[in-house]
């Protein structure tokens, strides 16, 4: 069972105030530490999982500078057999563009599993994985909690909204956009990332991808990004953690709720 | 720039709340750039629900068979470009919900149209739509433009526009349509629902809930809250990522993939207030928010916050109750 699972490098956000950076179309990047994204994790580890007991080979890949490579790297610790990075360059980057490049480097790898997260912590696009699986010809599905193997198709529990979960089965090829939760993404120590690096990690420049100007054009633009106003929102209760407490205690009461 | 077309979503013979949301804003845009209003219905439902369709929109178009009346990405991807291609609407609204996502990008692959997911308001200007979006977890807004194209296709945030209570009859025409005879076979075929939300106790019951979010560090700390919530006679409650994390049940998830809940009070601890998270509690009476991160979306929902760490509030509570 031969599997390409995409990978994103995103910067932190969670308990950091984020700042607008000059061009007024995106964050200040260089206070932020780099993470893998959520839901790529789990998704790698859902490659490595079936990989363990169908044999095959895992390929991750991602779009990125050198430093993105570190990404690749966890994958390839967690059990990935090979890496790609393709180098964009300053090329503008949307979806669109992306899930072209994504097409282009994975058209010709064996496989009968692509596997993306649902969506990445930066962009909350969640869009990338389905538009492959289009240009790639396969059969796709999104949200994914569970898949099970079984020859030439699998069966899948896709999450809906409300605690429902749907069952389908879906012919293989197929490309799968993975939720968080669908299973516990192994440990991997420094030293077993370092240890990866013996692993093979490709890079490839777009240019060698051979791809026309049209997919090369993104069809969407951010034309700016702005921070919601400080004053919209909750009533703050400042105060020692004390005060808090009473005030807390306070409202509780007076909502009609026995404490 | 004639037509508007929003997808309807159904499931088990019910519309989903997001159709109606997306014909309130398909009505603000439809008086604002003089486009009609359609909705496309695949799979067809009583003649109530299809009543209701035509009262809120210029056109209801039906595609009823049985093959269709299951979701399957690739049915509603082929009928749908189907008839985008030969109506051209200006712009395809689609829910932004787990069946969207599975096929409104490719939708947008095979027409070649312009995409966007996740919009929470749609513009026009100059003859192009241009849509605000969140970034970062809600951190961050986003304006973002098209480039030029006969269409553009939009997946709409669900939550983001109001459901209309009364509004006045635009007496749609109901349409039904034929079934495309050169459907490819889909490629996945669909089994059954299940329930996964039920459990031990329910938690939509509870007149305080006190929940934990990622905040809570450590699963060791969980015990901590829990020996609040019982002190205060709270049930324990959470979002989504404690759940993927497996430390506590599915039951106990507050959220649009888990429970939308109702309570007098919310208390919501290191939860840093994901959308899908704040569409579950848009039900609760009161909501008060303890996180560290002063921007953390949740204080923009909450109606009360505390910018502090969440274990010292919840050890000065346990002494003032202990009194």
């Amino acid at each position: 069972m031969n599997i390409v699972v995409c990978v994103k490098r995103v910067p932190l956000t969670q308990e950091v105030d984020l700042e607008i950076d000059s061009t007024g179309k995106d964050i200040k990047k260089e206070p932020l530490a780099y993470v893998i994204n959520d839901w790529d994790h789990y998704a790698i580890e859902e490659a490595v999982l079936l990989q363990e007991k169908f044999g095959g080979t895992v390929t991750a890949i991602t779009i990125g500078n050198e430093e993105d490579e570190e990404v690749l790297r966890r994958a390839l610790a967690m059990g990935a057999a090979k890496a790609i990075r393709i180098d964009p360059g300053d090329l503008s980057l949307d979806g669109f563009v992306i899930s072209r490049l994504l097409w282009a480097a994975v058209k010709d790898l064996p496989f009968e599993l692509v596997l993306t997260g649902v969506q990445a912590n930066d962009d909350n696009c969640g869009m990338v994985g389905v538009m492959l699986a289009e240009h790639l010809g396969v059969a796709h599905t999104a949200v994914v909690t569970g898949v099970e193997v079984d020859g030439k198709e699998a069966e899948l529990q896709i999450e809906l909204e409300g605690g429902i979960e749907e069952k389908s089965n879906i012919e293989l090829p197929a490309l799968l956009t993975i939720q968080t939760g669908i299973n516990v993404p192994r440990y991997v120590s420094i030293m077993g990332i370092r240890k990866a690096r013996k692993k093979p990690l490709e890079v490839i420049k777009v240019s060698e991808l051979g791809l026309p100007s049209e997919d090369l054009t993104p069809r969407t633009m951010i034309q700016e990004i702005y921070l919601p106003p400080d004053t919209e929102g909750a009533e703050m209760i400042e105060g020692n953690p004390s005060t808090v407490a009473e005030e807390i205690i306070r409202i509780l009461t007076e909502k009609g709720v026995n404490v | 720039m004639d037509e508007i077309l929003v997808i309807a979503e159904h499931r088990q013979g019910i519309l989903r709340d997001i159709t109606h949301e997306m014909l309130f804003k398909a009505d603000q845009l439809r008086k604002s750039t003089s486009c009609a209003v359609t909705v496309l219905l695949i799979g067809g439902l009583d003649e109530t629900t299809l009543k209701e369709l035509s009262r809120r929109a210029d056109k209801v178009l039906l595609l009823e068979q049985e093959s269709l009346k299951n979701f399957n990405p690739d049915s509603y991807k082929e009928t749908i470009f189907r008839l985008i291609q030969e109506r051209q609407p200006f712009m395809t609204l689609i829910g932004h919900t787990s069946w969207g996502m599975g096929y409104a990008p490719a939708l947008s692959v095979k027409t070649g149209y312009p995409f966007a997911t996740d919009c929470i308001d749609i513009l026009v200007e100059n003859r192009r739509p241009l849509v605000i979006r969140q970034m970062y977890g809600g951190k961050v807004f986003s304006k973002v433009s098209f480039k030029e194209s006969k269409g553009y296709i939009l997946t709409v945030r669900p939550g983001a526009f109001p459901p209309p209570e009364s509004v006045e009859d635009r007496h749609g025409e109901i349409l039904p349509l034929p079934i495309p005879a050169d459907l490819p076979r889909p490629r996945s075929t669909f089994l059954e629902l299940v329930d996964t939300g039920a459990g031990e106790l329910d938690i939509t019951q509870a007149d305080l809930l006190v929940s934990i979010g990622r905040g809570v560090g450590d699963e060791e700390n969980i015990a901590t809250v829990k020996g609040l919530a019982d002190l205060m006679g709270g049930t324990l409650a959470c979002s989504r990522p404690i759940v993927d994390k497996n430390w506590l049940p599915k039951f106990r998830q507050v959220g649009t993939s888990g429970k939308s809940v109702r309570p007098k009070v919310y208390l919501a601890l290191g939860i840093s207030g994901a959308f899908q998270h704040i569409a579950g509690i848009s039900g609760a009476g009161t909501v008060i928010a303890v996180n560290k991160d002063r921007k953390a979306p949740i204080f923009r929902v909450a109606d009360f916050g505390v910018v502090e760490d969440l274990f010292k509030v919840l050890e000065a509570m346990k002494e003032k109750l202990a009194k």
